[in-house]
């Protein structure tokens, strides 16, 4: 098992910043949770994986910021510039929304007038000025995930990962935030990877969408999403989004059939 | 709501439970007890002139208050230090946590006062054998609530600070720390109100040494001073709750902002 490539295949896919060349993992027990998974992102591009529960979505992202180790395969990605968006908004609660969205740049030793600054910045970028005197347990749960993402914007990660982090929020925020997101990812240029189960958020927001099969995980099918950014939030209503939704719900049906 | 309302509100129930409890006290006395058994329970008054106002009762009293209350707390910092510097190693590490967990359950179910005698065998009647009865007495319940927090913590949490690469200080500091707090205080409160307990009965066995409040029950009871025996009674228990709330003080400044149990009511 090695953490990097050999140079020549680095060499051959220059712009990757996240890279999984048949990538298995197994846990302890036995569970068998990812098979042969190989895929990279680019910067500028942002791919969405798309699978139902359990299908270890999760775990990949794991493996792909080295939470956990694969049992094969190769792995590859910038680890000194990277971004986690958890499931939950994992705000620490005896922190307020600024001391929160401090808190990667003062872990990594951003010295403390910087990292106000950028703390005030990213506040800014996911439209919470005026709530940084705030608790955790006073904000809504679009507004917990906005603090969130912003905690990790403050570092600018060069590979920018999601965990279904709207997976909690009711459709309105929801869609609210995905547009948020776009605008943000438009702005940053990260490489994005993003997990969720929901099909039009992953066409919604993806240059990329990879449908992943049930456990073992694999990846099943790779689709391209044509349009151009920035995303206008109305493209969700056009007939070319619901024929995209529907390939892809299409191709997560057969696998799962 | 009127500031007026709010403290009516908040004080009024207590001391209408406290108003209750005299009046029954009163009742006992003169209305419950035959003519010949009215002393057991001296009325309220009765033991305020004789143990509070009465002035060798009331420097006897000071004395033993201040000694009691001066071991408790020493106890009470010394198993709280040595608590957290146990919990923080079988917190963070596995194999001392197996080693020495099983035993911190298990000493909690030794009757601690059954090893006083010993203690006074060993260190003599002095204020090391009353701190050590003190600290056992007390260094377990708030060693578990210490573990069960530092154990606590959220895993999205530790994930946040794995991806951060920290160090082991500043993942305690400012994670596994300020997650265990209210852990902490629960163990802080329960250890303040068995800190004067281990005080006064490791005073009870000796009769020699600094002049306690246990002594001084004992010393009551037996001459049937049952006036000054209630007197001595109402301060051993006043000197428990006085730590436990200066304790519940503190963790209300610490935690109010965050965690639902200190939560200021809207
Ligand atoms: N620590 C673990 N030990 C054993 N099995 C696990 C562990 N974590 C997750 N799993 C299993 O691995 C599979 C994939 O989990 P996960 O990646 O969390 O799925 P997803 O995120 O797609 O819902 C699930 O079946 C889950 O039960
Ligand atoms: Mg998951």
């Amino acid at each position: 098992m090695t953490e990097h490539f050999e140079p020549e295949i680095a060499h051959s896919n220059n712009a990757a910043r996240l890279e999984f060349r048949n990538v298995s993992m197994t846990f302890p027990d036995g569970t068998e949770a990812l098979k042969e998974v190989s895929f990279s992102v680019a910067a500028g591009e942002f791919v969405t994986i798309v699978g139902p529960s359990g299908c270890g979505k999760s775990t990949l992202l794991r493996v792909a910021s080295g939470l956990t180790t694969h049992s094969n395969g190769e792995c590859m990605s910038d680890r000194k510039s990277l971004g986690y968006v958890f499931q939950d908004a994992t705000l620490l609660p005896w922190r307020t929304v600024q001391r929160n969205v401090e808190l990667n740049a003062e872990l990594q030793g951003v010295p403390e007038a910087e990292r106000r600054e950028r703390a005030r910045q990213a506040i800014d970028l996911v439209g919470l000025t005026g709530n940084e005197k705030k608790y955790p347990k006073q904000l809504s749960g679009g507004m917990k995930m906005r603090t969130s993402l912003a905690r990790s914007l403050v570092m600018k990660p060069s590979v920018f990962m999601f965990d279904e982090p709207f997976g909690a929020l009711d459709e309105i925020s929801r869609e609210r935030l995905q547009d948020e997101l776009l605008r943000i990812f438009d702005h940053e240029g990260f490489a994005g990877l993003f997990i969720t189960h929901s099909v039009p958020e992953a066409v919604f927001l993806s240059t990329r969408v990879l449908c992943m099969s049930a456990r073992p995980g694999r990846i099943i099918a790779d689709f391209s999403i044509p349009w151009e950014y920035p995303r206008q939030h109305d493209i969700r209503y056009s007939p070319e989004f619901a024929e995209m939704c529907g390939k892809v719900s299409e191709s997560l049906r057969e696998a799962h059939a | 709501m009127s500031t007026q309302t709010k403290l009516l509100k908040t004080y009024a129930p207590p001391l209408a439970t406290f108003g209750a409890f005299i009046g029954v006290w009163y009742a006992v006395h003169y209305f419950i007890l035959s003519e010949n058994r009215k002393f057991i329970v001296p009325p309220p008054h009765a033991v305020i002139d004789n143990s509070f106002l009465n002035g060798i009762a009331r420097s006897e009293l000071a004395e033993g208050l201040v000694n009691t209350g001066r071991i408790a707390l020493f106890g009470f910092l010394i198993a709280s230090v040595l608590a957290l510097f146990g919990s923080v190693l079988m917190a963070g590490n596995r194999m001392i946590e197996r080693a020495l967990f099983p035993y911190a359950v298990a000493l909690q179910t030794v009757p601690i006062l059954a090893l006083v005698p010993l203690f006074s065998v060993w260190f003599g009647p002095t204020r090391t054998a009353r701190i050590v009865t003190c600290v056992l007495v007390a260094i377990f319940p708030i060693l578990t609530s210490f573990l069960f927090g530092l154990k606590s913590v959220d895993s999205g949490h530790q994930d946040l600070f794995t991806l951060n690469n920290v160090s082991r200080t500043t993942r305690f500091r400012k994670l596994l720390f300020p997650a265990a707090l209210p852990s902490i205080f629960t163990g802080l409160r329960i250890g303040a109100g068995l800190c004067v307990i281990g005080a006064l009965v490791a005073d009870f066995f000796f009769s020699r040494g600094d002049l306690g409040l246990g002594r001084l029950l004992n010393n009551y009871a037996k001459r049937l001073e049952y006036e000054k025996l209630f007197g001595g009674v109402i301060l051993a228990s006043a000197l428990g709750v006085a730590i436990y709330i200066l304790i519940g003080w503190i963790a209300n400044r610490s935690l109010r902002d965050w965690h639902e149990s200190e939560a200021r009511s809207a």
